[in-house]
């Protein structure tokens, strides 16, 4: 220390101190390991968290009627709803004028379709005016209140001026409030009707169904990885090719195996037929309810279950079983208060592995869940490819990636992501 | 874990118990794949065993639905395309997955973890939610590329589809990859170095074949992935990109031919085959890192 201390820093061979030398070598590696990951980092953000990001932004972006409506959109932000009475002619004008662009590009008819998933019936009140708006011209046919009230009544209620102005900004919660049941409207935030109060029912739908899947998985699998994880290395190895042959069997093949099973006419009432438990006439239903997506997703789900609990259960030494029961526990208390505490990290890890898989399942429930077995991604999927309100599928998809993301923190924080294991 | 000689009635009961009901949970594991295999070589258009199949008559066994999925054009389409997309998408996947896993295995790497986050959550988030995402940004981009780099339609949802399912393939890549690369010992890397063998070299005669079996593995699960992946090719892919899966799946939920059966018994052989692969990769690349005696 003393000579260190005599003649100045250590220096390196090229003559510049060692501390400094180290630290840019240090540097440079950084620079090298962050220059093997960039081309990924780069290609992931392109092609997966800029999609992710586009339908956040589209659960609250609401252009359409900005843009389809400007001069209505400016004229209406004056009138005050709450008083009852019909805006101006002022904003009747400028819809009209608003209107007969829209109809020369075709924009009308999607302006109205957005608006009808809050009032239904503007759409068709969009398209009908639509057509005679066409032949009017701007300045001359004017004034327009009562003619737009002739061609639709709708036009005469306060309540359709009163939706477009509280739908006439570029932002709206509109989306994500549908998607809780509920409604944007002009009075404030109300409770959809009834007959439209489904996703509430649906998220809890999936949330207890994943829960009662993770649930079977748990009972169906500890039994499963405790053999594996105490039988002789080659007797277990060859038991772990049943577990890992549905693992890798595709995903739909497994599907329709069990759509194949669990049919009316199927291998499992054949059987039962034939065994005489179930009478020919009386078959069990178990296909298009939630019993069979229980059963199909627990079967599809299990190896998730049983691989990290078997790769935590080889851990712990068998020694601690005979020596709880040497000091004299019974079989149950030397496994509860010994074996099981130490197995929990892999259950907690399978748990949260299974439940983040099986609440954005979509494919499973759709082809055995009939009506009463379909989980929220089936409704996210009629919206984007049937009823087309894209921007409630992505709220609605927002609100499971919020939860989904909440169980990965978890699992990062309890099993660690780089100790994620395949196969 | 034998049974000891001195265990009693309740014990043995117990020990025998347990194999029952870890058999009955092993046969719900692998009954609904052993079934679908007979039943494809059904003669009827049925999806259960007709009297002549259980009473093994030849007469009740035919190939008939082996002959419909090779010589059905909208199969045979749906085949080519699967084997069209899922290679080039495990290349792209392995080739970039493999040089950040090598990055992210250096000792000093800075935000490591949320690096780490972000390629492995393709794989946590569900694919309802990356297909819904996927579905509005792609669209737009495969609209630009028609529209600005004037690209065929056809091959634009090629190049969506082929870019989906890569990046849904990397985090299995950088799993696999990195898990092989904690056993890797650097000093190799330095020797070579110290040889004088550039970077490029150390890393194609030393590295690669050293890790090769965790990037082949890692490799076919992207595969696998790919090859297996239906939601977000139904969001992304038009009807030209139809793959396998998707061709299942509107068999499955429309009119139902017994023809799936036929594919699936083919796909579960493929899949003994990719299983046999990576457990004997998974035994060489122990055996090569010397951390198992077998």
């Amino acid at each position: 220390m003393t000579d260190v201390q005599a003649s100045g820093p250590v220096l390196a061979a090229d003559g510049r101190p060692l501390k400094r030398s180290l630290a840019r070598a240090l540097r440079r590696q950084k620079l090298r390991a962050l220059m093997l990951i960039a081309p990924l980092l780069f290609f992931v953000a392109i092609t997966f968290v800029i999609p992710i990001g586009s339908m956040l932004f589209r659960s609250i972006e609401n252009n359409i009627v900005g843009d389809t409506l400007p001069e209505t959109v400016l004229a209406i932000a004056s009138w005050d709803s709450a008083s009852g009475e019909l805006p101006d002619e002022e904003v009747y004008a400028a819809f009209v004028r608003d209107m007969i662009v829209a109809v020369k590009n075709k924009t009308h008819t999607r302006l109205g379709s957005r608006l009808n998933y809050e009032l239904a019936g503007i759409s068709s009140m969009f398209r009908q005016s639509g057509r005679q708006v066409r032949k009017w011209d701007p300045v001359e046919d004017a004034p327009f209140r009562d003619k737009l009230i002739d061609v639709h009544k709708g036009w005469g209620e306060v309540s359709t001026w009163a939706l477009i102005q509280t739908y006439s900004g570029p932002y709206t919660s509109g989306y994500f409030l549908n998607a809780v049941d509920l409604q944007l409207t002009p009075e404030g935030i109300k409770l959809q009707p009834e007959e439209k109060r489904i996703l509430i029912k649906l998220f809890i739908r999936t949330l207890v169904m994943s829960l009662i899947i993770t649930g079977a998985c748990i009972l169906l699998g500890y039994p499963v990885a405790w053999l594996l994880a105490n039988l002789p290395t080659r007797k277990a190895n060859l038991l772990l090719i049943l577990v890992l042959l549905p693992f890798w069997t595709s995903l739909l093949v497994r599907t329709s195996a069990w759509k194949v099973m669990l049919q009316q006419q199927g291998v499992i009432n054949d059987v039962l037929v034939w065994l005489g438990f179930v009478a020919d006439d009386s078959r069990l239903i178990m296909i298009n309810n939630q019993f069979g997506t229980i059963v199909a997703m627990t079967h599809i789900l299990l190896p998730f279950m049983i691989l990290p609990m078997f790769s935590v259960m080889q851990t712990i030494p068998p020694s601690y079983l005979r020596a709880a029961k040497s000091l004299g526990a019974t079989n149950w208390t030397a496994f509860w208060r010994v074996y099981f505490p130490q197995s929990i990290p892999g259950i907690g890890a399978g748990c949260i592995l299974v439940f983040i898989l099986s609440i954005g399942y979509y494919i499973t429930p759709e082809i055995v869940g009939g009506t009463k077995g379909v989980f929220i991604s089936n409704r996210i999927a009629y919206h984007i490819s049937s009823s087309l309100n894209w921007g409630l599928a992505a709220a609605l998809g927002t609100i499971l990636l919020v939860v989904v993301l909440m169980l990965y923190w978890a699992y990062d924080r309890i099993v660690g992501i780089d100790n994620v294991k395949l196969g | 874990m034998g049974l000891p000689p001195y265990a009693t009635l309740g014990q043995r009961a117990w020990y025998y118990g347990f194999r029952v009901i870890c058999a009955l949970i092993f046969i719900f594991l692998i009954t609904p794949i052993l079934v679908v295999m007979p039943l494809s070589f059904n003669s009827q258009d049925f999806f259960t065993f007709t009297p002549e199949m259980l009473s093994f008559d030849p007469e009740g066994y035919s190939l008939k639905h082996y002959r419909d999925f090779f010589t059905n054009n909208e199969w045979q389409r749906s085949l080519k395309n699967s084997v069209i997309i899922a290679p080039i998408a495990t290349i792209i996947s392995v080739s970039l997955g493999t040089l950040a896993a090598i990055g992210l295995s250096q000792s000093h790497v800075p935000f490591k973890g949320t690096i780490m986050a972000i390629l492995i959550s393709p794989m946590i988030v569900p694919l309802i939610i990356s297909a819904t995402g996927m579905f509005f940004f792609y669209s737009s981009l495969g609209n630009w590329m028609e529209n600005s780099l004037g690209l065929d339609k056809n091959f634009v949802g090629y190049i969506k589809v082929v870019l989906a399912h890569a990046v849904l393939g990397i985090p299995f890549v950088i799993i696999t990859v990195t898990a092989t690369l904690v056993g890797f010992d650097q000093s190799l890397t330095r020797a070579a170095a110290n040889m004088g063998a550039d970077p490029v070299t150390t890393f194609f005669r030393i590295q690669m074949p050293l890790i090769l079996p965790g990037v082949i593995s890692g490799g076919l699960f992207a595969f696998i992935t790919s090859f297996d992946e239906v939601v977000v090719v139904l969001f992304v892919g038009s009807a030209s990109q139809k793959t396998l899966p998707w061709q299942m799946f509107t068999g499955l939920r429309e009119q139902i031919s017994p023809t799936i059966l036929a594919v699936a018994t083919i796909l579960v052989a493929i899949s003994i085959a990719l299983l046999t692969v990576v457990e004997l990769l998974r035994r060489r690349s122990e055996r090569l890192r010397g951390m198992s005696p077998t």
